[in-house]
């Protein structure tokens, strides 16, 4: 049994209010689905005393709109969006991602918002306060070693949200609202490669949106999890690809690995296969690239040799279908 | 502290709860609604499960969530049906029936979350398939049974089948709310 420390709930009625209750209550979290943070708080592993609940939110922030590209209100619950018929069509490599995510209650529970915000993860922080400190706790809270990396001086705690590579892939961007007004910054720079805080998004910034570009809609997509079993788990690996091609040809490639440490990455140096056949050795060469980029650590209780060698296999599976 | 107003099983409770209660915690120490259970207690095992509609909806009891990490002040504007609550005034649900015939449960403990989900997704779609049943169970562990005789129990439920055991055990007398699983003979491999 583990309980949650005193907290008081804060419940504004619009985002105005919802990033003013941020900026009042410094070190404040927000509470959308609850799904990543509750458990978290029941670990220890924030402060604070004070949440900020978007429940009273929920009919302003839960929409999927087609204008232009797609529109999601930060507050869609993910099995919303696993369902949306306009998202298998214009974006099935998101609606395979967000079906893919954890059981049906989890995904009843949990937001769009909260899966691209979620909280870092390693097999030496999601733990009970008690077994962190039998380990002298660890860099991400109240120690200073890092147990994954010797000497590592950056927390490799792992991105673990399932939509992160997909949006990624399809070049999507966040709208981000705080007192002093709103930004739209684009996934790829969304990320931070420090588990600490793995974002951007300031302590009194709330993510309201999430923006597809109409350019993803004509994308052969697909997106792959590995976990150990096929529901409830964290991914070991995901990954999540959009090609454009023209005739049998190449024309661009966009290739998202996460799970392997704090940030999603996009697959560089790759531009020179634009031009390719869109065939299996094609895939094959992706899959080979995409290895010498990723190093899976022991941050995740899944065997990284064996996430490493599986890598370029996933990649190879993951184009083939994604043009078949 | 607070006041909260939960619905429960069809009745109004008042509970005084501070902020960070959990929904499972105020059912099981404050209501002393003892079948959900608390398993993992952070959201893994699906042992808490409730089945969860907005106040005043009719018709099905609802969406399967997990209490455990559910804040009961986020609950107040849910009606919330527990395992206490899922039998009617006729007897047993066709699920908790299919259940005891089938020998579906072992330690017991994952049954009250697996019989919620069982009967949300039975409510949506009477005459399920295997991999519907086993995509409906998912967030639900089970660590005795193997799960095969809990998909054989939803099967029973909906009428698609009867129990494999040769001497299935004989519960109660049929009442007339679980008429389907005790009537229906053909047998659907």
């Amino acid at each position: 049994m583990m309980t949650l420390p005193p907290l008081e709930v804060l419940r504004p009625g619009s985002v105005a209010e919802a990033v003013e209750a941020l900026r009042a209550h410094p070190g404040a979290r927000v509470l959308a689905g609850g799904t990543d943070l509750v458990p978290n708080l029941k670990y220890g592993m924030y402060d604070t005393r004070h949440l900020v609940a978007l429940r009273g939110l929920s009919k302003e922030l839960r929409y999927v709109r087609e204008e232009g590209g797609l529109r999601l209100g930060a507050l869609c619950t993910i099995d919303q969006l696993a369902e949306n018929d306009l998202l298998k069509a214009r974006t099935p490599a998101l609606a395979e991602a967000c079906g893919q995510i954890a059981g049906p209650q989890l995904r009843r529970m949990g937001t769009l918002g909260g899966n691209l915000c979620l909280d870092t993860r390693c097999v030496y922080i999601n733990q009970s306060y008690f077994w962190r400190s039998a380990l002298g706790f660890c860099l991400k809270k109240d120690g200073t070693l890092c147990h994954v990396v010797a000497g590592g001086k950056r927390c490799v705690a792992a991105a673990s949200n399932d939509t992160a590579p997909a949006l990624l892939a399809l070049d999507a961007g966040v709208r981000l609202v705080s007192p002093r007004g709103e930004r739209v910054v684009p996934l790829r720079e969304f990320y931070l490669p420090d588990g600490l805080h793995n974002t951007v998004l300031q302590p009194d910034e709330l993510l309201v949106e999430v923006r597809i570009p109409p350019a993803a809609f004509g994308k052969k997509q697909a997106f792959m999890k590995l976990r150990t079993r096929a529901a409830i788990d964290f991914p070991a690996l995901n990954l999540a690809v959009a090609l454009e091609t023209e005739g049998a040809v190449v024309k661009s490639i966009s290739l998202a690995v996460g799970a392997l440490a704090a940030r999603p990455v996009l697959i560089k140096g790759i531009d020179d296969l634009v031009g390719r056949p869109a065939d299996a050795r094609f895939a094959e060469e992706l899959g080979r690239r995409a290895q010498k980029q990723c190093r899976p650590l022991t941050n995740i209780s899944v065997d990284p040799d064996w996430r490493r060698d599986l890598l370029p296999v996933l990649v190879r599976r993951l184009v083939l279908r994604a043009l078949a | 502290m607070q006041l909260l107003h939960l619905f429960v099983n069809g009745e109004e409770h008042a509970v005084a709860a501070p902020g960070q209660r959990t929904l499972l915690e105020a059912l099981r120490y404050d209501l002393m609604l003892t079948g959900s259970k608390q398993g993992c207690d952070k959201g893994d095992c699906g042992a808490c499960t409730v089945l969860v509609r907005p106040r005043g909806d009719s018709g099905f009891r609802g969406e399967p969530i997990l209490a455990c990490i559910t804040l009961a002040a986020d609950a107040q504007d849910l009606e919330i049906t527990t395992i206490e609550g899922l039998a009617g005034p006729l007897g047993l649900d066709p699920i908790q029936r299919a259940f005891a015939d089938c020998g579906a449960l072992q330690c017991g403990f994952c049954q009250p979350g697996m019989m919620l989900s069982a009967r949300a997704l039975l409510d949506k779609c009477d005459k399920p398939t295997l991999p519907q049943i086993q995509e409906a169970l998912s967030g639900n562990l089970c660590r005795c049974t193997g799960y095969t005789k809990i998909y054989e129990a939803v099967e029973v439920a909906a009428g698609l089948r009867t129990p494999s055991s040769r001497a299935p055990v004989q519960s109660e007398r049929a009442a007339a709310s679980d008429s389907k699983a005790q009537t229906v003979t053909e047998i659907v491999p």
